[in-house]
């Protein structure tokens, strides 16, 4: 573990008239293996928006967790309004006044805003009492919702919406919040932001999760950044530069990747032809007339929110789920394949990247090398005679450790062990060695730290260059106009037109991610 | 995440960061020697020098040469529907009603061997062996093609199917199948010469169907870790998903599952009447088919594993009836020690993903 506890104090904190309302110190958290929290000291004022920063497994799931009584720190103390307390469980920190709103919501589909409210309400009201009290709430803060709608009927934004009022009916001193914009177009994130504020000039703390940095500039006062578990910094983001708050984050200088200029040869690897597929799951998303196409060499990304069709359209252009409908649809190099098995696709030369790594696209409980032949077996000379060549598949593992720089103790590690980075380089050069014609990746780079992020990506971006056609289908809109070369966006299970990267703009994906057109 | 399960305030059960290797073979290990502890109670407690009566069920049997082949005789029958249980567990597919498709494998080979009374040809022997496999065959495609046409719960149905099996069985020696010679006991003719698995060794009931127990462990060895199939039916056990994803069939594997077991099951069946018995009765299994669940478990789910506990079941079978005769235990002992025997395992297998650690040196480990 890092022995770098450095504080380096930058900008002005220090406002002596007000007593901190949450002062941590020392908090210290294992779990087997990894040290989570590493005598992290933290202190937040009233009123304050302060943002925790740190990159996926810096550790600030597991510091708020901890504030939240979730989890109980093996080590430090916990000063709440200048006393000294332990808490046992997230009941008595709501009742202290700590309000969480969680990254994955919480919410039961099948019932009513107000009825959501009521299940979670600690002070058992009446659905009358709540409903007005939501009216209140929303219209003094800027959260218009009808308590009657049902959920499955709202938006990301809206759903995000419910779990901030169930906290604010709470009456919460300290307001915490995870990742809150990763599901929300720019537009949504922006009407967020003005709530917040409302919300922390009335007197609410705010503790801010995120590792997007321009959105803690505009917003926070302060910043805590986390590297490793351990605190690296506090400062003011406001007087800092996105670039050397990532510096801190990540602790080494980043690299930007170049996309290559296409050349604009013609070669339809892919075509979807007005795809249309009812989702299996009551409360998922059917697509409708999908159409789009992907030339020899060219990345097109898919960009939407979470939940618009995205698992829906992976797994039709997978084989996973196969259409019913009389006449094709997907067509790859130019071969109508909409009645293929995966097991067909893939020997046309197609590769898949699923969404989900653990029990999708790899078996945490099988060895590397297990999951090396998981989608290989049909290929490479890996399996003769329906017995397994061991020495092959070794050669396999190998190969995919050494040329993408996974990290590992030996092929026969449960894969369950390896990080998210290296879990996904290993994932993707598994389907990356089959050297495919066509790859299909659902959230590349999704809860990836981001050394392994850039490689990811230029790993992607090599080997369209080698002439593969590629598909990403991703809620990072960063990502997407790094190295995609045409953007189309997926919104109620429909896809806009692709638009060139070039005269593309956030502003114009944004709204089309939030279901409006720019005229 | 570590809070998952606490017991005592200072102890913890941690999660392990990979399965232990050791504490896999050492978990049935530390069960067996805790229902042996188990039995030195329960023995004090029915009155018995409990070290006599642990002598007269565990080492006794073992003291003879008829002793050793009754225990392989009894071994048998588990071993075989065991390893093929347990190739269906591993692919998530649980086929409960062995006893069924051994209660088929019985009548399928059993019929063909009365058919045969009459016919003088060494060929009547694999004839009945094949019927005998088809039979149970037969009854685990039956909840297989419920299960993969209609997505019907196969523990349910191949459980149901077990009781048919063996009310069909009742019928046919209560009424077509029975000896016409047979003073109106509910039994078949006794097979003929030609129809019964040759013996091993004289004045035992060792017959070749033990080998036949030895050359299934090894060929489902093989089938399990050097095979495609063995790799698909782990695939599909452990992640479904990830099998659909890399594009297995899922249903050719349940049904390919269910035949497995089924198969093997029937042969235990008609090598238990072909080389056993000798001929149809009402019952032909003391529970063979259910207790080769627990073999399976106790084996780990592991051909050589199951082989193992295939010994150690039928010891208690065989100590069980040896502890009635010489020193008047109850029959129900035998049921009781290998109910023990089960919960202790599952008991244990918590450490093979769990450590137990003590909260205080934890924290000072954290503190390095």
């Amino acid at each position: 573990m890092s022995q770098n506890k450095a504080k380096s104090k930058t900008g002005q904190l220090d406002e002596p008239e007000l007593a901190p309302l949450l002062k941590l110190s020392g908090i210290t958290k294992s779990f087997p293996g990894i040290l989570a929290n590493d005598a992290i000291d933290l202190t937040v004022k009233q009123g304050e928006i302060h943002a925790l920063l740190g990159e996926n497994g810096a550790g600030k799931s597991t510091l708020v967790k901890i504030i939240y009584g979730l989890l109980k720190p093996d080590a430090g103390t916990f000063e709440w309004e200048e006393v000294v307390l332990s808490l046992s469980n997230p009941a008595q920190a709501r009742s202290l006044g700590i309000g969480m709103v969680f990254q994955h919501f919480s919410l039961f589909e099948a019932l009513t805003v107000c009825e959501n409210i009521a299940i979670a309400d600690d002070q058992k009201l009446n659905l009358k009492t709540i409903a007005l009290r939501i009216k209140e709430v929303s219209d003094k803060y800027g959260l218009p919702i009808d308590p009657d709608r049902y959920v499955h009927s709202l938006s990301v934004g809206e759903k995000q919406r419910i779990e901030i009022l169930r906290c604010l009916l709470q009456k919460p001193k300290l307001l915490i919040l995870d990742e809150p914009t990763s599901v929300l177009t720019p537009q949504e994130a922006l009407n967020l932001f003005a709530t917040l504020e409302n919300l922390a000039s009335s007197g609410c703390a705010i503790l801010y999760i995120s590792h997007k940095l321009a959105e803690v500039k505009s917003l926070c006062g302060t910043a805590t950044i986390l590297r490793n578990g351990a605190v690296v910094a506090t400062c003011n983001p406001k007087l800092e530069t996105a670039k050397t708050m990532a510096e801190l984050m990540i602790g080494a200088k980043l690299h930007n990747i170049k996309r290559p200029k296409k050349s604009g040869s013609h070669d339809n690897r892919v075509q979807i032809n007005k795809l249309n597929l009812k989702s299996n799951d009551p409360f998922g998303m059917d697509l409708e007339n999908i159409s789009f196409d992907i030339q020899k060499g060219e990345v097109v990304g898919i960009a939407g929110v979470a939940g618009n069709g995205q698992t829906e359209l992976m797994a039709a252009l997978s084989g996973e789920v196969i259409q019913t409908g009389s006449h094709e649809t997907i067509f790859f190099d130019g071969v109508g394949v909409s009645t293929m098995r995966v097991a067909e696709r893939r020997a046309m030369g197609a590769g898949f990247v699923p969404e989900e790594r653990y029990g999708h696209a790899a078996i945490k409980e099988m060895s590397l090398k297990d999951n090396a032949l998981l989608t290989t077996s049909q290929k490479l000379n890996l399996i003769k005679k329906g017995f397994l060549q061991s020495n092959e598949i070794c050669d396999l593992t190998h190969k995919i450790i050494s040329d993408f720089d996974v990290r590992t103790t030996g092929l026969e590690m449960e894969t369950g062990n390896l990080s998210g980075g290296n879990l996904q380089k290993f994932i993707l050069g598994r389907e990356i060695l089959q050297n495919p014609r066509i790859l299909i990746v659902s959230q590349p780079t999704w809860g990836v730290d981001a050394g392994a992020a850039v490689f990811l990506r230029k790993s992607l971006l090599d080997l369209a260059a080698r002439g593969c056609a590629i598909l990403i289908i991703s809620q990072d809109l960063d990502e997407i106009f790094e190295i995609c070369d045409r953007i189309a966006v997926l919104y109620q299970g429909t896809l806009s037109p692709l638009i060139n990267t070039e005269s593309a703009s956030v502003d114009q994906i944004g709204l089309l991610m939030g279901g409006k057109t720019t005229e | 995440m570590s809070q998952i399960f606490q017991f005592f305030p200072k102890f913890v059960l941690e999660p392990r960061l990979e399965v232990s290797g050791k504490w896999v073979i050492l978990s049935p290990i530390i069960a067996i020697i805790l229902t042996l502890f188990s039995g030195v109670i329960i023995f004090s407690l029915l009155g018995k020098d409990p070290f006599l009566a642990l002598y007269t069920f565990f080492v006794q049997p073992l003291t003879t040469m008829f002793g050793i082949t009754e225990l392989l005789v009894k071994a048998t029958p588990l071993v075989l529907i065991g390893v093929g249980l347990a190739i269906g567990f591993k692919a998530n597919v649980w086929n409960i009603g062995a006893e069924g498709q051994f209660t088929m494998g019985a009548v399928f080979g059993g019929g063909t061997a009365l058919l045969c009374q009459h016919t003088e040809s060494i060929l009547v022997l694999p004839l009945v062996l094949v019927l005998g496999t088809l039979g149970g065959l037969f009854w685990g495609a039956i909840p297989a093609f419920l299960k993969t046409r209609f997505n019907a719960n196969e523990i349910l149905t191949s459980l149901m199917l077990s009781y048919v099996a063996v009310l069909c069985l009742s019928y046919l020696v209560h009424g077509p199948w029975r000896d016409p010679a047979g003073f109106n006991f509910p039994e078949s003719q006794i097979f003929s010469d030609y129809a019964m698995l040759p013996i091993l060794i004289e004045n035992s009931r060792l017959n070749l169907g033990t080998m036949f127990a030895i050359l299934v462990v090894l060929v489902a060895w093989i089938l399990m870790t050097r095979t495609i199939i063995g790799f698909q039916l782990r695939v599909v056990g452990l992640a479904p998903t990830a099998a659909q994803y890399a594009g297995f069939k899922q249903s050719g594997l349940i049904w390919l599952s269910f035949l497995i077991s089924g198969g093997l099951a029937g042969l235990a069946g008609i090598a238990e009447v072909s080389g056993t018995i000798g001929q149809l009765l009402p019952s032909v299994s003391p529970g063979y088919g259910f207790t080769a669940i627990i073999v399976a478990f106790l084996g780990r789910l592991h051909p050589v594993g199951v082989l193992f506990a295939g010994l150690i079941m039928a010891l208690s079978y065989i100590g069980g009836e040896n502890a009635q005769i010489e020193i008047g235990l109850p029959a129900a002992v035998t049921g009781l020690f290998q109910g023990i025997l089960l919960f202790f395992l599952l008991a244990c297998d918590v450490l093979v993903r769990y450590r137990l650690s003590h909260r205080s040196v934890l924290a000072s480990e954290r503190r390095e």
